[in-house]
Parts: C-alpha cells; structure tokens; sequence
C-alpha cells in the first residue's frame, strides 16, 4: 500500500461512517417496499378469497333424481301431436302429481309445500325432453330434475352444519330421505352459463350478459380502433402544428379523465333521443362505450407511433417515398402492436364499466339471449349489479360467481395484452 | 472563432461537367445560421469527401444535396442547387422522384424490418420500376452484387435484414440506395458505426461505385478522404474553405485553417 498522507485517510474515515448510515437508509427503503408489495398481496387474497368463497358454491348445482311415468293421456297428447299442442300440454301438473303420489303428503299445506321444494324449471326439463323425443310419451322416464333455490341453498350451506332453516318437519323428512337414498346431489351448475336471467335463482345464468358484453364490446372494437388509430395517425404525422391542433390534443387527454357515467348522460341524449337508436342494445351500448375508449386508444396510439425510430422514416424518404408510403409502409406496421396492446387494455376497461350502460337502459330486466345487436341485452356487470340487489339467499353466491367469470375475462385479457407486448416487442 | 467575411473558397470548387452545382447556399435552423453562401460544384463520376471538424455543417450541407433538410420543420434554405441544370429547389420540383434521382445512406445502418429481399425491392416497387416479378428478382441481384452482398446472402433472401452484422446491414443500405437506380449517391460517415474490416470492405465498393455513380462522401476521418476521393472539400463553422484534389488537400492545403485541421490542431 502507498503511503497515505493524512488528509486521504480522513477521507476514507468519512465514506466509511456515512457508509453505516446509507446502508440503514437502503434497508428502510426495501423494507418499506416489500411491506407495501406484501400489504397489497395480502388486499389481493381476501378480496379474492371473499369473492371465492361467496362464488365457487355457485358452480354447483342440487338436482333430484325422479323417475315420472310420462302418462299421455293425463297430458292430452300423443305422438302425432304438434309442437304447440305439447307446450300447451300441462306438465306442471304432470310433475305435480308424482311428487304427490310417491310421496303422500297431508293436507294443503304439505302438497304446496312438497310441490315448491322441486323447481319451477323442472316442468320445462320434461318438455323439453318430449318435444326432442316423442317416443318417451307413455315411458318411465329418468329425469334429474333441479332442486328449488331454497332446498338448494339448504343442501349446499345448512345441511353441512346442522341447521334445518326455516323448512318444516315434513320437508325436512322428505329431503333428509331424498339426500339418504341418493337421488338428491349436487353437480356442476351448467344452467349457470346456458340460461339467461331469470326471476328463479335456481334457473339464472349469465349467457344473455355474455352474449350482451360480447356484442357490445365487438360494436365498441369495431367502431373505436379504426377511429382511435386514424386520429392518431393523423394528429401525430399529419396535423399542422398550430393553436388548433394543441386544442384538440388537451380536450382527448381531459377526455380520457372523464366520470364514465358523463358518456351514458351523452348517449342517453344524443343516440337515444336525437338520433333515436334503440335502448338497451349493444349497438347504443357500443356507442356510448366507443366514445369512452378513443381517448385511451388514440393516446396509445401516439405513444405506438412516437416510437418508431426516426431513422426507419429517414431510410425510407432517402429512398423517395411519399409522406402517405412512409407512414402507412414503415411507421404503422411497426407502431400497430403498440396500439393494439392499447387496444386491448382499453376493451379490458370497457369490459367492466356499469355506469354509463345504466344510463343508456341496459338497466332493464332481459331475459332472452341477444341476437344482434339491435336486440334489447343487458351485459355482465350490469348483471351483477342487478342480481346484487335482489334478496333471495341464492342470488348472493350467483353474484359473487359472475363477478369470478368477469375477473376471469379481465385477467384473460390483460394477459393476453402483455404477453402480446412482449411477442412484438422488436429490437432495433 | 467566427467566420471570416466575405471569404472565397480557395482551390477549384467548381468544375467543367458538373453533376450537382450549389451556388450561394445558406441554411438556417430557425434563426441560426448553420451554412454560409457556400457554392460547389460536384463532378459527374467522382467521389468528393467533406470534411470539417464537428459542427461545421458538412453533414447538413449534404442533406441539402437531395431535400432531406425538408423533413425538419425549422430548416430554411436559401440559395440554388442545380441537378444537370434544374434547380431542386423550385417549388415545382417534386421531392419523391427527386430521392431516387440522388440517394443516400446514413450513418448508422437502418434496414427496414423487412427480409433482405423486401429490403432491396422497396425501392422499386414504390416507382415502379419493376414490371414483373422476375424483373424484381433481376433488380435485387444486380444491386447486391453491386454492393458486393450476393454471395454472402444469396441463400438468405428471405431472412430479416436486421439479422446481419453491421457491415453487411450498411451494404444492405447502399444495395437498396442503389436500387433504385441513382445517379448520384449521398453518403453521412458511412463507416463511423463500423468495425476496420467492414470499413475497408466499404471504401473498396466506393472505388467500385464510382463508376456508375457521383458520390459525395462525409468523413470524420481524413485517412479515409485521402483514400477513397479525388477531390475534398473542407468546411469549416458553415464555410467553404477550401476545395482541391484530394492529395494536394493532404500535402499543400492552401488555407491556413485546412491546414490546421488536418494537422489535428483541432478537430
């Protein structure tokens, strides 16, 4: 070692105190960090964990095994029969009278009851089975037949911890007789996803708000990713710089700040009264949601274009290409990944927005499966939020499953823009 | 050190068949003056360096050679370049068949993120000068051998040009400046992104060019200028200073400041 003069080690003396202090001051700041990463996974597992506990019950479903002697004469049909004639037919009554007879209930009261621990729904399995089948009229058919929404939530939550709620004693000695011969289960729940909304929980699903979402958001994709590219392209390549164009630019970026619910008001008065497009359509809905996500598309569409390197333009008007060729040969291939990821983030965001849908209508109660899209729908959120207001005990465990199958979309859709960012992601 | 007034550029600036003819050019960037009168005339067939020390505005003198100052909005210029007698400046000049008459490579290699073949056929195929798929394929093979490319990459057409070591992308870049069928090629220190061999390889393909092409050829490096021009002309703080053949630049400059620069007083 060289020999030091006094002032050097002094020097030395100093970086190695202050070194105590910045490594204390280095460790707080880490800590801090993984306590609040920490903090918000812990956020993150009981709101999931809530969600799932609430939800997963939904998935399945109690169903009652029966075998019912599909008596023809009682219906007043035959083979021949037409269509309409069967569903006319009453197999209320059919379904009615088998619980009767293979279960002998006394008094009024008891028959109700009976009657109400199997699904209004169960009536429609059989004729629909009949209408498929004409052969079954005069069989003795099996038919797993779907429990009524309270026996459902009584089998699935009460029965497990003992408590008997508030059915009587000769229900439950129907049903304990029912769970102990095996005929009544549960199983996957697929009404759930093949039904539309229904007044009966047991019978709702979340097919016409699927079909609703997917209709509206393909009206919103469509309309808004053409737009929101060209306006970028055209504020970003095109457009003079001048006093106007600054304008346009700073009310797009307000835009993108705005109360969503602003947009529904706007259709609500624009398409709906002035231009008189239907309610609570995904066309309308389409509409109101395409002006709420231009902003974001066109703002990541500059950002998409802004990168492309300047030298991939100066190559090719070195080589004498015209303003346009430079711009839609070099630039817009090179920037549409980037705009396509915000594309996606931005239809991620449409995906769950309620407020402004509820203004355009999409309120109301629907319960056929959309067609197209001038057909009255109601989508997944909006969904939710209707089946949260309702009392019945079944709708609560729905609600919190539909809220999984919109998380799931969402996480789908996140992921699929960030794994298509990194596939496109070029080097230059 | 400011400029000197009412210079006159010593030596020979112009010439008797002149390809490319600037007269009293001055370039402005807003309100900064960055090229002062400077006239020039550029030989057919020959290869002329520009060189200068940093910032004396070679790089945007020759940028006004083919309008690519056009591309920057505070860019002003006065003054009169003439290609074989019309001057490129008039508003009627259209800029696009303008670029394929006078091409230009740059600095640092950019090859399209296209294949190699896509690469080369850009060109033609927006002036279509190609009427046929098999004329494409003549034009591009003629374009990498002249670029001294098509062995190495004649099984590879199809592969991405920006799969090629630096050397090979800026030959990529003159093969498809040449595609197009220039008569005059620009080049912006075409060697200063590369390595001595990719270097060498260049410079050989310059003295190869000049035969077909007018070559006008910015450099940092007076090694360079000496060995691949025949005439050089020094810039200096937006000034023509001198223009002479290339040896006599490198052994009697007639200026004191060429002088100066090329004996590294300052660079």
């Amino acid at each position: 070692m060289t020999n030091l003069t006094h002032s050097s080690l002094t020097t030395r003396e100093k970086v190695e105190k202050s070194m105590t202090r910045r490594r204390a001051a280095e460790t707080r700041f880490r800590v801090y960090g993984v306590a609040s990463v920490l903090f918000g996974l812990l956020c993150l597992v009981v709101l999931f964990g809530d969600i799932l506990s609430k939800g997963t019950s939904a998935f399945r479903q109690t169903v009652i095994e029966q075998r019912i002697l599909i008596d023809a004469d009682y219906l007043g049909i035959n083979a021949a029969s037409s269509d309409e004639e069967i569903r006319f037919a009453n197999f209320e009554g059919l379904v009615k009278r088998h619980l009767k007879t293979t279960l002998h209930p006394q008094g009024r009261k008891q028959r109700r009851a009976l009657y109400g621990l199997v699904s209004a729904g169960a009536s429609w399995q059989i004729q629909n089975a009949v209408l498929a089948d004409r052969s079954l009229l005069g069989q003795q058919v099996d038919f797993t037949l779907i429990a009524d929404d309270a026996v459902d939530q009584w089998y699935k939550h009460d029965r497990p911890k003992g408590y008997d709620g508030h059915f009587s004693a000769a229900e439950l000695e129907w049903m304990n007789a029912w769970v102990d011969s095996g005929v009544m289960y549960t199983r996957f729940n697929k009404l759930f996803f093949t039904n539309g909304d229904s007044r009966e929980p047991e019978l709702a699903g979340i097919r016409g708000a699927i079909t609703g979402t997917f209709l509206t958001l393909m009206v919103t994709f469509l309309l808004s990713f053409p737009i929101g590219v060209a306006a970028a392209i055209y504020l970003e390549e095109f457009a003079p710089r001048n006093r106007f164009t600054e304008l346009v630019e700073i009310n797009i970026n307000n835009l993108a700040a705005v109360p969503s619910i602003t947009f529904g008001l706007l259709g609500l008065a624009i398409f709906i009264n002035m231009f008189g497009v239907a309610r609570s359509t995904p066309l309308v809905g389409g509409l109101v949601l395409t002006l709420m996500t231009l902003p974001t598309i066109i703002i990541s569409g500059r950002a998409a274009i802004k990168a492309v390197p300047p030298s991939i333009r100066e190559a090719a008007y070195g080589l004498g290409a015209s303003k346009m060729q430079v711009v839609f040969h070099h630039v817009l291939p090179l920037a549409l990944p980037g705009m396509l990821t915000g594309a996606i983030i931005g239809m991620a965001q449409a995906l769950g927005e309620t407020a402004p849908l509820l203004m355009i209508g999409m309120i109301a109660f629907v319960v056929d499966v959309p067609g197209f899209v001038d057909d009255p729908s109601t989508v997944l959120p909006v969904q939710i939020f209707l089946w949260s207001d309702s009392p019945e005990r079944a709708f609560t465990e729905r609600t919190s499953g539909a809220i999984m199958v919109l998380l799931g979309f969402l996480i789908i859709m996140n992921t699929a823009a960030v794994w298509l960012r990194r596939r496109l992601e070029r080097r230059w | 050190m400011s400029i000197i007034e009412n210079h006159q550029t010593d030596g020979t600036p112009f010439s008797d068949n002149a390809k490319l003819r600037a007269r009293d050019v001055q370039v402005f960037y807003g309100e900064k003056q960055a090229i002062y009168d400077v006239s020039l005339d550029i030989g057919a067939n020959e290869v002329i360096a520009l060189i200068g020390p940093s910032g004396c505005g070679k790089s945007t003198f020759l940028r006004c050679l083919n309008r690519m100052n056009d591309t920057i909005d505070i860019c002003n210029i006065q003054g009169e370049i003439l290609l074989d007698g019309e001057n490129i400046y008039d508003p009627k000049v259209d800029v696009v068949p303008l670029r394929a008459r006078v091409g230009m490579v740059f600095q640092k290699p950019n090859p399209f993120p296209k294949s190699i073949y896509d690469n080369i056929a850009y060109g033609p195929r927006i002036h279509g000068l190609a009427s046929s798929r098999v004329d494409l394929d003549e034009i591009v093979e003629k374009s990498l051998q002249r670029a001294g490319l098509w062995n190495e990459v004649k099984d590879r057409l199809h592969s991405p040009g920006t799969g090629l070591s630096g050397g090979q992308q800026q030959r990529l870049c003159i093969a498809r400046t040449i595609a197009v069928d220039p008569e005059v090629i620009l080049m912006d220190e075409p060697c200063s992104a590369l390595d001595p061999i990719a270097t060498a390889k260049i410079e050989e393909l310059i003295d190869e060019l000049r035969e077909n092409y007018t070559i006008a050829i910015v450099t940092h490096s007076m090694q360079q200028a000496a060995r691949v021009s025949q005439r050089t002309a020094y810039f200096h703080m937006g000034q023509l200073i001198e223009v002479n053949p290339t040896d006599q630049v490198f052994t009697t400059p007639q200026h004191s400041l060429t002088e100066a620069y090329i004996t590294g007083r300052f660079g």
